[in-house]
């Protein structure tokens, strides 16, 4: 067990240690499934401490993680606080309301200024689109991408494949329907490449303005039709309408919206007996999402939540290493 | 060393006597198998500390809980490595307050994994005390760190490795010292 610099050997009929030689989260279009299956490995033995009554290990003693926040979020930045603290962690956050980015101070300066403090990983979230790929290549530590933008948003697509997993056992044959704005969700994104990856069926639904045909290009079925989308679906993910978008051309009214693209009782009747529901949250209960279904035994999105954690401080770990080890 | 670079310490009969030893004296100085729990670190010493919970099976005629604990997010050297190293599972399914906690590992040498394997014992209970059995301890301890019960004592240089292969699904056991593959410490 006394392993020398780079851990113990690998053992007869262990696997090999993949070597984890990535310094930025940005995004999961170049992840391959060897890396999400190593992340998902990772994310199961810290789910491990999450079970216990200390909570907390000591893997992180020492690092500085900085939550820089240009959007709202609760969920997103809360657990990567708790991940960040489980692992023992010092975790600062930094929200733009209440910075200096209030006096008008530019992304980059922003960005020098807190990799001046030395922290070991920035998690970003941001509402340009590349705002956390512009980051990396401008401060020296390491940068998790927390959504950016109608971009990525790298470890809802994680967790949502962790969170699938663990109830199917599996991504590969499942399908899998996206239902909603898919033209501005990032969520939508990251799942799209990631779900891909590891081979699941993939559907997209929504109205024809929400829906890019070109998303085709991961191999995904599209259609306007949500019965056909449901219809022996084993996952069925909602995404959020952003009531934003009301006010634009993209649908006529939030009733209609919900009356042919929310997901209630019976249409989520045609979908398998076993099926699942998804969400990124936060709901908006009765547009895309019926209040009976969202509180239903169908329902995972609170393990969502709770796989979030897990998956954060798997990436959290991997990233720590290796190359920044002076910090 | 001989020519080829390779030691042979222990073979399957050797380990397997040497266990026995082992567990004698385990069941000796805590006079009985009351109150005793086995956890094994990962790996090394997972496959050992089965093989003494069968063994005090059939001494004693009991079933004496066992576990194992990974260490890796105890360790020192996280980030000193060059990449973060594969985590493996922990598996306490026991209460381990006021128990006598017997640690199994297969070679002691820094005595930094006993350390990080003590952590996180504690974070998992207050047992009543903590004790520590090895199969090999090949000396450079770099902290005070002494086992209780110790199958062999070798001396080794530092560049040499021990490789110590024992497991159920294992037909052959053995316990070899070999000089140092570049790259690999042990």
């Amino acid at each position: 067990m006394e392993g020398g610099a780079t851990g113990e050997p690998p053992r007869e009929g262990e696997v090999t240690p993949m070597e984890w030689r990535r310094k930025h989260v940005l995004g999961l279009a170049d992840f391959s499934a060897e890396e999400i299956e190593f992340v998902i490995d990772t994310a199961r033995s810290m789910e491990d401490v999450l079970t216990r009554d200390i909570k907390k290990v000591p893997a992180l003693r020492g690092k500085t993680v900085v939550n820089l926040f240009f959007e709202a979020s609760t969920r997103t930045r809360t657990s990567f606080e708790i991940a960040g603290k489980r692992l023992s962690a010092d975790v600062v956050n930094f929200s733009s309301a209440v910075s200096s980015v209030a006096k008008g101070e530019t992304l980059l300066d922003t960005a020098k200024n807190i990799n001046a403090m030395m922290p070991s990983i920035i998690v970003m979230r941001h509402p340009v689109s590349g705002a956390s790929q512009f980051l990396s290549r401008h401060v020296t530590c390491s940068v998790i991408n927390a959504g950016d933008g109608s971009n990525e948003h790298p470890t809802q697509g994680l967790l949502d494949l962790y969170a699938i997993i663990k109830v199917k056992d599996k991504i590969k044959g499942l399908k899998i329907s996206i239902i909603g704005d898919i033209l501005h969700s990032r969520v939508a994104r990251s799942n799209l490449h990631s779900l891909s990856r590891m081979g699941a069926d993939l559907w997209l639904c929504g109205p024809g303005t929400l829906v890019p045909k070109e998303m085709v290009r991961f191999g995904a079925t599209v259609t306007n039709d949500i019965r056909e989308a449901v219809r022996d679906a084993d996952v069925v993910m909602m995404l959020r309408i952003q009531l934003e978008r009301q006010k634009t051309s993209y649908f006529p009214s939030l009733r209609e919206y919900a009356r042919n693209y929310g997901l209630n009782s019976e249409v989520f009747s045609l979908a398998r007996k076993d099926a699942i529901i998804m969400h990124p949250g936060p709901i908006n209960r009765g547009v895309e999402l019926s209040d009976e279904l969202a509180d239903s035994s169908h329902s995972i999105i609170l393990n969502q939540v709770e796989s979030g954690v897990a998956i954060r401080m798997a990436l959290l770990y991997l990233l720590a290493g290796g190359h920044n080890a002076a910090r | 060393m001989k020519k080829s670079g390779k030691k042979l310490i222990l073979d399957t009969k050797g380990v397997d006597r040497v266990l026995s030893r082992l567990t004698h004296e385990i069941l000796e100085k805590n006079k009985g198998a009351e109150e005793i729990v086995l956890v094994g670190i990962c790996s090394g010493g997972v496959p050992l500390s089965r093989v003494i919970q069968d063994k005090i099976r059939s001494i004693e005629g009991v079933e004496v809980p066992s576990g194992y604990v990974d260490i890796t997010l105890y360790r020192d050297d996280l980030s000193r490595a060059g990449y973060q190293p594969r985590l493996k599972r922990t598996e306490i399914p026991f209460s381990i307050d006021e128990k006598k906690v017997v640690l199994v590992d297969d070679v002691l040498f820094t005595g930094r994994t006993i350390r990080a394997a003590m952590d996180a014992l504690i974070d998992f209970g207050r047992p009543k005390n903590i004790q520590l059995a090895v199969l090999i301890d090949r000396g450079h301890r770099e902290l005070p760190i002494r086992a209780d019960y110790v199958g062999r004592n070798v001396p080794t240089a530092r560049a040499e490795t021990v490789e110590v292969l024992v497991g159920e699904e294992m037909e052959e056991w053995k316990v070899v010292l070999r000089e140092n593959l570049p790259g690999k410490g042990k």
